[in-house]
């Protein structure tokens, strides 16, 4: 079969299974969107903006775990995929972006709408391509996917000069069923000494805490990480990316740790003789300040990338590889071994950690006059039976969505973790309606955030997938808001907007639903008028308590144990700001 | 510690740019490079002087491991290896007793005179590159032209190799 390099890179696609291509055409992608306009099979989604295409795919692939597919134009189409490109590659998730670029003659020559794409992503990809001849098409595509879902996934671009679409060259045609990179072989099991070493040292914890995260979501670990758990009693907690690859409402789980996780997960930590790291990253915003972190626990570490391991925190036992299998062959042997977890020490240890619970570090005004963001979120929770898939943006609300929303299953809860993107929420829930149409699924945002991507509305209506937009609007970036009131003596520097839009009439522009809600008492009916309404994409502008603050905290320079917790101060009536 | 990375790496145009850049977004330092293809035209080697403590130096195997392009490193510091370093030095020769000293100093260093002109001699040197500071060191630095120099480049001792 001899195909055109657009006609290839269409058919490569469908060969690959991807069922939707997030993208925005333009003169460099001309040959390929005319190859997408003759067939019907993969499904093309236009979106409003280039950022929109990337953040679309990337919800659309931690909802389903399958590779989220791009594709933008040369110039300023690649330029505006580069934030979702980095948001993808800081959350190690699975993309694959294909940028039109100038003919390949004219590369390096100040082109109309020319940019090394090449150069630009290379820091934000876990690999990337330029394809210089039509022969290695099918076969670059092919690597692409491979490396983009295998070890630790992340995004690959493929940056297609114009002249190798052109449809008067055509070659054979092959998908290749399998690929092999002779540099690139990632583990997979894990080292068998490591393993029974930290086996050992996992059974003689007297205060074990089990700390997992986005790792098991990716590695689709989470049955073993719950027998795992179960097998061994110990407690756990879960990063911010880790959240539902174990039950939260489960009565091991004490939480997410760090710096807006609660008081239980971080004083464990702290206090912890034992860390066993399942899939996480010992970011800075979990571990706090460095010299504090754990001072009397042995730490073992499983992750798929060595990289991952002893960069910021020296481990005692490393064990590379495949959170999966690696926790298989963790569980076989604890079965097997004669040791078993020390009763009485884990009594102790269970004992002193509900004693942190029972500070209840959660609890908020319930009185208040005020709609609490916190109230919205577990209305959400109940409303939605907990089975919502979730997204969200940058800032408070993306906190308050960790905290009071339990999730039970994996890759329900789907936020921009590491880059920390506003403009994210939106179009990350069109991608995982797309993929599960008849889920519920739930945008949480701010008054900032959500103005990132807005845009984004007008693509919900063209291919009507009908989400629920929860606005927490504070009328404040809360977060900075919240930074400047504990760290500049309240100086609120430009973190307030006082032309915010209407939001409704903004939904209602885009011929969606908008709401406006403003009492504590109407919060419960508007959510559950907006679920009822299957069909439509509803906005709810939730007027929410502008003083609200994320507790509890872990202030810049702190260690675990020195969370700053909320301090009870009666009703908040009159804490509204200017 | 100085550390000296030797990197096999596929022949591909953007692979140099890869490791560079890894090395000045992570912020770590190099003080040489040197790369060229090797006997199999699909691969190039790399020599990389590097400075760090020991954490550091992990991290930067670690992370030259992940790109795609590396098929293999290894860290010769941390076994018996060879260095050389090749230098040529452009050295003004406008007197004969100028001449004559350039010539023993050369000869002590087990340099060549690769050029001669009525006013210049070239100077060719290989050796680890303390050799090469000593030999700059020895002669009068006012008299040097220009002096480029190639980077170490290294091979472990005994029968191991770098390959496939
Ligand atoms: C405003 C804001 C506040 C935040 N506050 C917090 C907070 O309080 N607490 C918190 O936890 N986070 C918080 N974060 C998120 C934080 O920035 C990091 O994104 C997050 O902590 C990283 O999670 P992780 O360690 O699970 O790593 P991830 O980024 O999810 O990385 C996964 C790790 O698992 C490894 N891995 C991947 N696949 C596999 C596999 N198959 N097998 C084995 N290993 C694998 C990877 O190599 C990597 O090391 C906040 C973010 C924002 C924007
Ligand atoms: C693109 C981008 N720019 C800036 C920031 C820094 N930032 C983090 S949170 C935040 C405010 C978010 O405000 P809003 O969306 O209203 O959420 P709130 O905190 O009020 O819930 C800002 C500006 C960011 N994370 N992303
Ligand atoms: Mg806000």
């Amino acid at each position: 079969m001899e195909l055109s390099g657009a006609q290839i890179l269409v058919q490569s696609l469908i060969d690959e299974g991807v069922e939707y291509i997030f993208g925005y055409p333009g003169g460099a992608v001309l040959h390929l969107y005319d190859a997408l306009f003759q067939q019907e099979e993969l499904k093309h989604i236009l979106v409003r903006h280039e950022q929109g295409a990337t953040h679309a795919a990337d919800g659309y692939a931690r909802a389903t775990g399958k590779p989220g597919v791009v594709l933008v134009t040369s110039g300023p189409g690649a330029t505006n995929a580069v934030t979702g490109i980095a948001t993808a590659y800081m959350d190690s998730i699975p993309m694959v972006i294909i940028s039109g670029q100038v003919s390949l003659p004219v590369i390096g020559s100040d082109a109309f709408q020319e940019v090394d794409m090449i150069g630009i992503t290379r820091p934000c990809v876990k690999h990337n391509f330029l394809v210089k001849d039509v022969t290695k098409l099918a076969e670059t595509i092919k690597k692409a996917f491979y490396v983009a879902t295998t070890g630790r996934p992340g995004p690959v671009v493929i940056d297609v000069p114009k002249d190798i679409t052109a449809p008067q060259i055509t070659v054979p045609y092959k998908y290749p069923k399998k690929v092999s990179i002779r540099s690139y072989n990632p583990v997979v099991t894990g080292h068998k000494g490591q393993i029974k070493k930290a086996v050992d040292l996992l059974l003689s914890a007297q205060k074990p805490i089990i700390y997992s995260g986005g790792g098991v979501v990716l590695g689709e670990a989470s049955k073993e990480l719950i027998e795992f758990t179960h097998t061994l009693g110990y407690p756990i907690t879960n990063t911010l990316m880790g959240l539902g690859s174990y039950p939260a409402t489960d009565k091991q789980f004490i939480g997410m740790l760090g710096m807006h996780g609660t008081y239980e997960a971080n004083m464990a930590m702290h206090e912890s003789d034992v860390i066993i790291a399942i899939g996480a990253r010992f970011d800075d915003r979990v571990t706090g300040k460095l010299d504090l972190f754990c001072p009397h626990a042995k730490i073992i570490h499983i992750d798929v990338d060595p990289a991952s391991i002893s960069k910021t925190v020296k481990v005692d036992i490393p064990i590379v590889g495949d959170v999966k299998p690696v926790l298989e062959q963790m569980l076989e042997l604890i079965r097997e071994s004669k040791k078993k977890p020390d009763g009485i020490a884990m009594a102790n240890w269970w004992n002193q950690i509900r004693q942190w619970q029972a500070v209840n570090c959660l609890e908020y005004d319930r009185q208040s006059p005020l709609i609490k963001p916190q109230y919205v979120i577990e209305q959400l929770h109940e409303v939605t039976k907990g089975d919502a898939y979730v997204t969200s943006d940058v800032g408070q609300h993306q906190m308050w969505v960790a905290q009071y929303y339990p999730f039970n299953k994996p890759r329900r809860w789907i936020n921009s973790g590491g880059l920390g993107t506003m403009g994210f929420g939106l179009p990350a829930a069109i991608g995982v309606k797309l993929a599960f149409p008849d889920e519920n699924v739930a945008c949480v945002t701010g008054d900032a955030s959500i103005q990132m991507c807005i845009q984004e509305l007008s693509t919900a209506l063209q291919y009507n997938t009908p989400i629920k937009i929860i606005n927490l609007n504070n009328r404040y970036m809360g977060m900075v808001r919240q930074w400047q009131e504990f760290s500049y003596q309240s100086r609120y520097s430009h973190s307030y907007m006082d032309t915010i839009p209407e939001f409704v009439k903004l939904a209602e522009a885009y011929g969606h639903v908008g709401m406006r809600i403003d009492k504590p008492e109407e919060v419960r009916p508007a959510l559950e008028a907006a679920f009822a309404m299957k069909d439509r994409t509803v906005f709810l502008d939730i007027m929410t308590d502008q003083t609200e603050n994320v507790y509890p905290m872990i202030e810049a320079g702190k260690g675990h144990h020195e969370m700053k917790l909320r301090v009870a101060t009666g009703t908040s009536t009159d804490r509204e700001l200017a | 510690m100085r550390h000296i990375i030797s990197i096999l790496m596929e022949n591909e145009s953007g692979a140099l740019s890869r490791v560079a850049g890894l090395f000045s977004a992570r912020g770590y330092n190099i003080e040489s490079l040197t790369v060229a293809p090797t006997e199999d035209a699909s691969l190039s080697r790399m020599t990389l002087v590097t400075r760090g403590s020991e954490e550091i130096i992990e991290q930067i195997t670690k992370q030259l491991n992940k790109l795609i392009d590396v098929v293999k490193l290894i860290d010769l510091a941390e076994s018996f290896h060879i260095e050389r370093e090749l230098m040529m030095v452009k050295i003004k020769t406008t007197t004969g007793e100028m001449r004559d000293e350039v010539r023993s100093m050369a000869d002590i260093f087990r340099g060549k005179i690769i050029d001669v002109t009525p006013t210049t001699y070239i100077v060719e040197m290989t050796g680890p590159s303390e050799k090469l500071d000593a030999f700059l060191a020895a002669i009068d630095p006012d008299s040097v032209i220009e002096a480029v120099r190639s980077g170490p480049t290294g091979i472990s001792r005994g029968e191991k190799g770098l390959h496939l």
